[in-house]
C-alpha cells in the first residue's frame, strides 16, 4: 500500500503512522458529550473515510487521506495544515 | 526410465544425490522427482493421516504428495527441487522406513479417523483429550519435522519497481512481456521454473515454425538483451497486495550446495500493471484407489517425458474425460512407451487407435501395496483388471487464477471449460491472460498474451511497437465434466491432507454444507499445497452431495501465499543485531571500554553500571555509584532523552497549549518542569522546557517517548494550531548531553567550561550558552538525582571527548561515571518519575500533580483530565513504600494488599512500579500506585509477588523520601 504525500510523492505505507478519523477538536468549553464523541466514538464505515496519517518516515507532514476501506483505493491526500 | 531422444536435461552432466541414504543419479536439469522416477522409484512419501504410501502426482509446484526433507528443510516439493551434486533428501512421516511404516495401522483405523474426527475428540472428557488424543494425534499426523536447530543459512529480501510485471513465462506471458519490452516499458518477467517457457517445455508443439522450446528461447534471448527487462527465473509470485504490490519468492541458491549466496530472496515488487499468465493446473478424477504411487496427472506424465525424458511407467493406462489427455496417449506411444488402455468417461470417443480404448468407462479400483500394479476398468456392464504401473488421470484443467482472488474476489464458473475463471478487475491493475484466463490452446494463449500486453501498454500511456503473432496449435479439446467414480472404496481428493469423497459427503450429511464449513470440517485444501489439484473437484463432490450446481455451491477464495514462503526469507536480515536498528550515544565506546554492560532503552544502548576492580555484583557497583553522586560527583550520559527545538513568534503560546503548565511566562535563561497530557487526560510525558531566547525554546522528553512526543507536537502544530507561528525540529542526535550531579558538581563543571560558572549567575533551573573547552555549548542547571546538578550539552561530534574529559576530571574529585542502575535508585529516592509511572493509564491527579494543571486557557488534555472518573478519591495514587517486616525486598510488578487480606486479584489495592535498594537510606524503596494512597500514609500494606514468591510488609510513605525539601539540588 502506498500513500501520495503532497510533499514527497507516492511513498510506501511503512513510512506513515495512522491516527484515525480526521475530526475537528472541540473548542474550549465544549460539553462532555462533545468530548466523549471526539475521544471515543467512531463510525467505522465500510466505504469512504477521511483519516489522518503522519509521514514520520518522510517529511513529517500530517495528511488527510481519503480512501475506501472496502476497495483499499486511495483517492488522495493533502496537508492537514490546510484544514481538515 | 529414461527415453532416448527426449528431454531437456543435460545427459553429459550426471549428478549424484541421495534419497533416504541411498545413492541416486540424475542429470543437470532434473528435479528430485524426475530423477527418482527415471530410476524407477515410485514410492516417495507417506500420507498425512493414514500413512498411505504415496508417489509423485504432478510435475509442478502444485505437488501434494512428493514432499521430502532436503538438508534441514522439511516439506520440500520433489517436483520443484532441482538436483545438485551431494543433495541429501529424506522421506517424511514414515517410521521405521518408507517401505515399512508402523503407523500404516492408521489406515486400518480409517473408519474412525474420517472428517471431523479431530473435532469429535473435543467432545469427550477433557482429560482424555489432554492425555490421549492430543499427544497421539500430534505424533501420528503431520508432514516433515523441523530440526529445532537455528537456521544458520543466509536469506535476503529485496524490492523492485516496474511498469509491467508478467507472472509466468509460458506462451501468454512471453508475448505480453515481448510487446511491452519492445515498446520500452520497464518489464519484470517472473517464472517459478528454473527454465522459462512454461508449458512449452512440457509439450511437443511447434510455435512460429520452431519447436516450442526453441521459440521460447529466442524470445527469452531477445528479452535478456534489453536493458528495460529483468528476467526472474525460479521466482514464484506468491501474493497480490494493495496498489500493485506483489510478493515474490526467489529460490536463489536452493539448487546449489550451501555457499555464499542466500538460499532464497523475498521480493516486494511494485508494478504499475501486471499480467497473470500462470497457466493452468490439471485436476484428477476421484476414483477408488487413486492415491497409489504410480497414479499421476496425465499432463504430468506427458511433461516428464518431454521435459526430462522420463517415462513414468512401462505400462500406462490413461483415464480421462477430455481430449487433452489423449495427447498424453499419443506422445507416450510415439516415444515407445506402452499404453495398456485408454479409459474415457465419455461414450463418444474415436476407437480406431493402436491401443485399447474403453469409451464410456471408468477406473473403479486399483491394486498394488507400495505402487500401482493394476487398474480395474468398468464399462459396458463389465469389469476387467488391466496390469499397469502408471495411471495417467485427467479430469480437466483449472486456470491458475489464485492471485486474482488475493484481494477477496471470487472466481466465476465457465461451463464451456468446466472450470472457474478469474473475475475481471478482481485485482486493480492485474489482468489474467492465456490459460490462467481460461484460454486453453497455444495459439489462443499467444494471442491473449499479446492482447494483455497491449492493454497494459495502453493503460501505461505507451505506444505499442508492432509484434507479430507466431503460428501455433489452435485446437481446444473437448471436455465433459466428470468428477467422481461411484464405486466401493475410498476415492481421494486432497492427497496431502488425506481427504476422501466420503469425508466431503459426511460433511454435507452433518450439515457442513457451505464450502467454507466443508473445508474446515474435512481440512480439504488446508495443507501446504492449499488443494491446488483438488479444491474444484471437492467442490463438485460437495455440489453433488447437496444437490446444487457448482456455481450455486460457490468456491473459497484463495489467499496468499500461492506457494509456501519460508519465514526465514520474509524475515531476512531481521535476526540478531538486524532485528531492530541500534542507536549509540557518543560515549558508547568509552563506556564499553570501561566494561560497562549495556542495556537497551528503546533502540538506544545505555550503560547499566561501571564495574570497579573488586566488585563482584552489579549491586556493589550501583551502590558505590549512588554514594559517589550523593557524596562527591557523578557523570552520566543523558543524550538519549528527546530534545526538540521549538522556535517561532508563537513558540511560548504553542508550549502553553501542549504543556499543563505555562511556558510563555518563562524568562529567557530559565528552565521549567512540564507535564504533557494526551487529549484523554492521561499523562503522555514529562520533561523540561528551557527558554534560550525570546522565540527559542529547547524542550526535553523521556527517552522512551521522544518519537511519540515529536509526532504529537507536529500534530498540534499542523492540525490543531496552524494559526501559530512555530517550527519544530528534533535535535536529539545533534547534541551530546551529560548530567553532572553531586555536591562537587560545580567544581567539575568549572573544570571543563571556559567561563566561570557561579551560583549567582546560574541558580537552580537556569540555562544558557556556555563555551566548553573552546566549543559553543549549553548549560542547564537541572537535576534528576536530587543533588546539585548540571547538564552540559555540546554538538554531538565533541561528545566523546567531553565525556572522557568529564570522567577524568570527576575521578580527580572523588567521583566518576554512573549508569542506569544508580540513576534509577537516585530518582526513586527522590520520587521522580519515569515511564514505569507514566505508563499511559495514569493522570496528573494520580501522580499528585493536579496542581500543575493551569486553570486559565485551553491545553491538550484539559477537558479530558477534568472528567469525574479521573478525579475519584479511590483511584490508585502514587505513593512510596518502605519495607517494615522481616522481608526487606521490594519488586516492581508485585501487587499490594491490605495486610490481612487474601492475595487474590479481587483484593488488589495497587501495584509496585519501581523498586530498588537505596544505599543512602540502607533500605529498599519502592514507588507504587495504591487505591486512595495519598490518604493512607503510615498504613501497612502487604506486597505479594506470586511469580517470584516474595511477600513483604511495607509502610506507605510519601514518594519523596530523601531530602524532601529539595535543599540539596537548589544548593
Ligand atoms: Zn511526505
Amino acid at each position: 500500500m502506498r500513500l501520495p504525500c503532497p510533499c514527497c510523492g507516492d511513498r510506501d505505507i511503512r513510512e506513515f503512522t495512522y491516527r484515525g478519523a480526521a475530526l475537528a477538536r472541540p473548542g474550549e468549553g465544549a460539553g462532555i458529550d462533545r468530548w466523549d464523541d471526539y475521544l471515543h466514538l467512531r463510525d467505522n464505515p465500510a466505504g469512504a473515510v477521511r483519516d489522518l496519517w503522519y509521514h514520520g518516515g518522510g517529511c513529517g507532514a500530517w495528511l488527510v487521506v481519503e480512501r475506501d476501506t472496502v476497495t483499499h483505493a486511495v483517492d488522495g491526500a493533502r496537508l492537514a495544515a490546510e484544514g481538515l | 526410465m529414461r527415453v532416448e531422444g527426449y528431454g531437456l536435461v543435460d545427459r553429459a552432466r550426471p549428478v549424484r544425490f541421495s534419497f533416504d541414504g541411498q545413492g541416486h543419479e540424475g542429470f543437470a536439469g532434473d528435479t528430485l522427482a524426475s530423477a527418482l522416477l527415471a530410476g524407477g522409484m515410485r514410492l516417495m512419501g507417506r500420507s498425512f493421516k493414514y500413512h498411505r504410501p504415496r508417489g509423485v502426482f504432478t510435475c509442478g509446484s502444485e505437488e501434494p504428495s512428493a514432499l521430502m526433507t532436503v538438508g534441514d528443510t522439511p516439506n520440500v516439493r520433489a517436483t520443484v527441487q532441482e538436483v545438485f551434486a551431494g543433495l541429501e533428501a529424506r522421506s517424511q512421516n514414515a517410521w521405521p522406513s518408507l517401505k515399512w511404516d508402523a503407523l500404516e495401522v492408521n489406515d486400518l483405523l480409517s473408519p474412525f479417523l474420517g472428517a471431523g474426527f479431530y473435532y469429535k475428540t473435543f467432545m469427550g472428557p477433557h482429560r482424555l483429550w489432554e492425555r490421549l488424543f492430543e499427544p497421539v494425534i500430534r505424533r501420528a499426523a503431520g508432514l516433515g519435522a523441523l530440526s529445532g536447530a537455528r537456521d544458520a543459512a543466509r536469506y535476503e529480501k529485496a524490492f523492485a519497481h516496474c511498469d509491467l510485471l508478467v507472472i509466468g513465462a509460458g506462451p501468454a506471458g512471453l508475448m505480453a512481456a515481448l510487446v511491452a519490452a519492445r515498446s520500452g516499458a520497464e518489464v519484470i518477467l517472473a517464472d517459478e521454473g528454473a527454465r522459462m517457457g512454461g508449458r512449452m517445455l512440457l509439450e511437443d508443439e511447434e510455435v512460429g515454425g520452431l519447436p516450442g522450446t526453441l521459440w521460447a528461447d529466442e524470445v527469452l534471448a531477445e528479452l535478456a538483451a534489453l536493458p528495460n527487462v529483468r528476467l526472474m527465473p525460479r521466482t514464484t509470485v506468491t501474493g497480490a497486495y494493495d496498489h500493485g504490490t506483489y510478493g515474490a519468492l526467489e529460490r536463489v541458491a536452493l539448487h546449489l550446495p550451501d555457499g555464499d549466496a542466500p538460499r532464497e530472496c523475498f521480493w516486494r515488487i511494485v508494478a504499475r500493471r501486471a499480467v497473470l499468465a500462470a497457466g493452468a493446473i490439471e485436476r484428477p478424477i476421484a476414483h477408488p484407489g487413486n492415491d497409489r504411487p504410480g497414479v499421476m496427472l496425465a499432463g504430468a506424465v506427458r511433461g516428464y517425458l518431454h521435459r526430462y525424458g522420463v517415462a513414468a511407467g512401462k505400462r500406462v493406462v490413461v483415464f480421462a474425460n477430455n481430449d487433452d489427455a489423449h495427447r498424453t496417449v499419443q506422445d507416450l506411444h510415439a516415444a515407445g512407451v506402452r499404453v495398456a488402455a485408454v479409459v474415457d468417461s465419455r461414450p463418444e470417443v474415436p476407437r480406431d487407435a493402436p491401443w485399447p480404448v474403453h469409451a464410456g468407462a471408468v477406473v473403479a479400483a486399483t491394486r498394488g501395496r507400495l505402487g500401482l500394479e493394476a487398474v480395474q476398468v468398468r464399462g459396458a456392464g463389465r469389469e476387467i483388471w488391466i496390469e499397469a504401473d502408471c495411471l495417467a488421470v485427467s479430469g480437466g484443467w483449472n486456470p491458475a487464477l489464485h492471485l486474482t482472488s488475493h484481494m477477496g474476489a471470487r472466481p466465476v464458473w465457465n461451463e464451456a471449460i468446466a472450470a472457474f475463471v478469474p473475475l475481471p478487475g478482481a485485482v486493480p491493475g492485474l489482468e489474467a491472460a492465456g490459460a490462467a484466463a481460461g484460454v486453453m490452446d497455444t495459439a489462443g494463449c499467444l494471442a491473449d498474451g499479446l492482447r494483455a500486453g497491449k492493454a497494459a501498454l495502453k493503460a501505461l500511456g505507451r505506444r505499442t511497437k508492432a509484434v507479430s503473432l507466431p503460428e501455433a496449435v489452435a485446437e481446444v479439446g473437448g471436455i465433459d465434466a466428470f468428477w467422481q467414480v461411484q464405486a466401493k472404496g475410498r476415492a481421494w481428493l486432497d492427497l496431502q491432507n488425506d481427504v476422501t469423497t466420503k469425508d466431503v459427503a459426511l460433511a454435507a450429511q452433518e450439515n457442513f454444507r457451505s464450502v467454507e464449513h466443508m473445508k474446515r470440517y474435512t481440512t480439504q485444501g488446508m495443507a501446504t499445497d492449499q488443494g491446488k489439484t483438488s479444491n474444484v473437484t471437492a467442490l463438485a463432490v460437495l455440489a453433488d452431495a447437496t444437490g446444487r450446481s457448482i456455481p450455486a455451491t460457490g468456491t473459497t477464495t484463495f489467499r496468499p501465499p500461492y506457494t509456501p514462503v519460508s519465514i526465514a526469507a520474509m524475515g531476512a536480515g531481521a535476526l540478531g543485531d538486524g532485528f531492530a536498528p541500534q542507536r549509540f550515544t557518543t560515549s558508547d565506546s568509552a563506556a564499553r571500554q570501561r566494561g560497562a554492560p549495556m542495556i537497551e532503552a528503546g533502540l538506544w544502548y545505555r550503560p547499566s553500571y561501571f564495574p570497579a576492580p573488586g566488585e563482584a555484583t552489579w549491586r556493589e557497583a550501583s551502590d558505590r555509584e549512588v554514594g559517589m553522586v550523593r557524596q562527591a560527583v557523578g557523570v552520566t550520559d543523558v543524550s538519549t532523552l528527546g530534545k526538540i527545538d521549538v522556535q517561532g513568534r508563537d513558540a511560548g503560546r504553542f508550549l502553553d497549549f501542549v504543556y499543563t503548565g505555562r511556558m510563555s511566562t518563562l524568562k529567557p535563561g530559565r528552565v521549567r518542569y512540564g507535564l504533557m497530557l494526551r487529549e484523554d487526560g492521561h499523562v503522555m510525558d514529562d520533561g523540561t522546557a528551557a527558554r534560550l531566547n525570546d522565540g527559542h525554546y529547547l524542550i526535553t522528553t523521556t527517552t522512551a517517548a521522544a518519537g511519540q512526543v515529536m509526532q504529537h507536537l507536529d500534530f498540534v502544530a499542523q492540525v490543531l494550531r496552524p494559526d501559530l507561528d512555530v517550527s519544530l525540529m528534533s535535535v536529539t542526535e545533534q547534541w551530546a548531553q551529560f548530567a553532572v550531579a553531586g555536591p562537587r558538581a560545580l567544581e567539575l563543571v568549572n573544570a571543563v567550561t571556559d567561563a566561570e560558572i557561579t551560583d549567582a549567575e546560574w541558580p537552580f533551573m537556569s540555562c544558557g550558552a556556555v563555551p566548553v573547552a573552546g566549543v559553543a555549548g549549553r548549560l542547564f542547571r537541572i537535576s534528576f538525582s536530587g543533588e546539585r546538578g548540571y547538564e552540559i550539552a555540546v554538538p554531538a561530534r565533541y561528545g566523546e571527548s567531553l565525556w572522557r574529559l568529564l570522567v577524568a576530571q570527576a575521578e580527580m574529585l572523588g567521583g566518576g561515571p554512573y549508569g542506569m542502575e544508580a540513576l534509577n535508585v537516585l530518582r526513586i529516592e527522590k520520587g521522580f518519575l519515569t515511564h514505569a509511572e507514566l505508563h499511559g493509564r495514569t493522570t496528573a491527579f494520580d501522580l499528585g500533580m493536579q496542581g500543575m494543571l493551569k486553570s486559565e486557557g485551553d491545553f491538550i488534555g484539559k477537558a479530558g483530565a477534568a472528567r469525574p472518573g479521573l478525579l475519584a478519591d479511590d483511584r490508585e495514587q502514587l505513593v512510596g513504600l518502605r519495607p517494615v517486616g522481616a522481608v526487606k525486598q521490594l519488586l516492581a510488578g508485585a501487587h499490594l494488599f491490605e495486610a490481612g487480606a487474601e492475595a487474590v486479584r479481587e483484593n488488589s489495592q495497587g501495584y509496585v512500579t519501581s523498586a530498588g535498594y537505596s544505599p543512602t537510606l540502607q533500605s529498599y524503596l519502592g514507588l507504587a500506585f495504591l487505591k486512595g494512597g495519598r490518604a493512607r500514609l503510615g498504613e501497612t500494606v502487604r506486597m505479594v509477588d506470586h511469580l517470584r514468591s516474595v511477600q513483604t510488609l511495607c509502610e506507605v510513605v510519601a514518594p519523596q523520601v530523601f531530602d524532601a525539601g529539595g535543599g540539596r539540588m537548589r544548593g
